[in-house]
């Protein structure tokens, strides 16, 4: 039993350091900056997740899982705030973002 | 295995400071820093239970916090020059 | 009054379970921290429906919340497989839309859960109105009368 419950644990760790690695590959990788906010909200949401689950199932039942949820419970209402206000600013600061629409070929730069 | 997602995590964060350091735009370099504090926050509760000290779990809260906290404040000072300042008065509801 | 009592359990509760050490004193002095916090709380004006909307807890829960995280499971794999590809199949496009919620909260249950998942961004709330970066033209079509768009809508509504 405790061998199935490290096997789920191990998965979700492993996981969640994967989408953090494809979140870190997407912030180098992406061309400007409204693109990266996506790649950022990856490690944001599955990767913190991932690994908080992971971490959850080798603690148990137990005041660690509770306080391993306040700290996704905490991510997940405050980092939307945090991305939208980083946006918002960036957008009224003149930041332009790299459109691949075809009406406005001007915007990029 | 608790060593291997810590190595991702410490990837992930090389990777983000080489963004805060080339960042074109000053928003990019926070951007960065927000994802460096997020992935500091997870690697402090690994660093828990890699040592078997849940006691890092209480600094990993407190640490999302200031990093949250401390991504607004730079923000607000790069928008208005100035951390006092209301903001526009029409400001509809941030989420 | 109702909000007012649910707010006094819910710091207890937190300060409880934050401190996981229950001698008489730490109890006691973690029942009038939370009676303070209450009354300052209630003095400031902000224990209201929108303050501490427990008329969608049920239904968020049970409901929204588990759809949420299978949407945002799709859309973070969505993404993933965008980043990875050798030519990176991105068309980031800016649209605005008309969100079909009447009460503040709803709106802003709707923008944080559209910048929660990755792929998409509130960049702006307007006056009933917001603006979306999308990493992805599909991304950024469906939007408008999605899915979620509905769910926050019936959830606002009590059905």
């Amino acid at each position: 039993m405790s061998m199935v419950r490290d096997l789920i644990s191990w998965g979700c760790l492993l996981a969640g350091g994967f989408f953090c690695l494809v979140g870190a590959v997407g912030l180098i990788r992406l061309p400007d900056f409204y693109t990266r906010m996506h790649a950022a909200s990856v490690i944001e949401t599955l990767g913190a997740a991932l690994i908080l689950a992971g971490l959850m199932i080798q603690a148990g039942l137990s005041l660690v899982a509770v306080k391993l949820a306040m700290i996704g419970l905490l991510i997940f209402f405050i980092s939307p705030a945090a991305t939208h206000a980083l946006a918002r600013a960036a957008l009224v600061r003149g930041v332009q973002p790299l459109l691949a629409s075809r009406e406005q070929p001007s915007s990029k730069r | 295995m608790f060593a291997a997602a810590a190595c991702a995590l410490l990837v992930t964060i090389a990777f983000a400071l080489t963004r805060a350091a080339l960042g074109p735009t000053v928003f990019d370099s926070l951007l960065a820093a927000n994802t460096i504090g997020t992935c500091s926050m997870l690697l402090l509760a690994l660093m828990g239970f890699l040592g078997g000290r849940p006691e890092f779990l209480d600094l990993a809260l407190v640490y999302g916090l200031l990093n949250v906290l401390g991504t607004i404040a730079v923000l607000k000072y790069f928008r208005h020059g100035d951390l006092g300042d209301p903001g526009e008065p029409e400001e509809s509801s941030a989420p | 009054m109702l909000h007012a009592s649910s707010v006094l359990v819910f710091l207890y509760g937190f300060w409880l379970l934050l401190s996981g050490y229950f001698s008489a004193f730490l109890l006691v002095a973690g029942a009038g921290c939370a009676l303070a916090v209450m009354l300052f709380s209630r003095r400031m004006g902000i224990i209201d429906r929108e303050g501490h909307p427990i008329h969608l807890s049920r239904r968020a829960l049970f409901s929204y919340w588990p759809w949420l995280a299978v949407e945002i499971v799709k859309s973070a794999w969505d993404v993933t497989r965008r980043i990875l590809h050798p030519r990176m199949p991105i068309s980031p496009t800016l649209a605005r839309f008309k969100p079909s919620q009447r009460t503040d909260i709803g709106l802003v249950v709707h923008a944080n859960s559209i910048t929660l998942t990755p792929g998409t961004i509130t960049v702006e709330i307007g006056r009933g109105e917001f603006l979306v970066h999308a990493l992805s033209e599909e991304g950024a079509a469906s939007l408008a009368g999605s899915e979620m768009d509905r769910r926050v809508t019936d959830m606002e509504a009590g059905k």
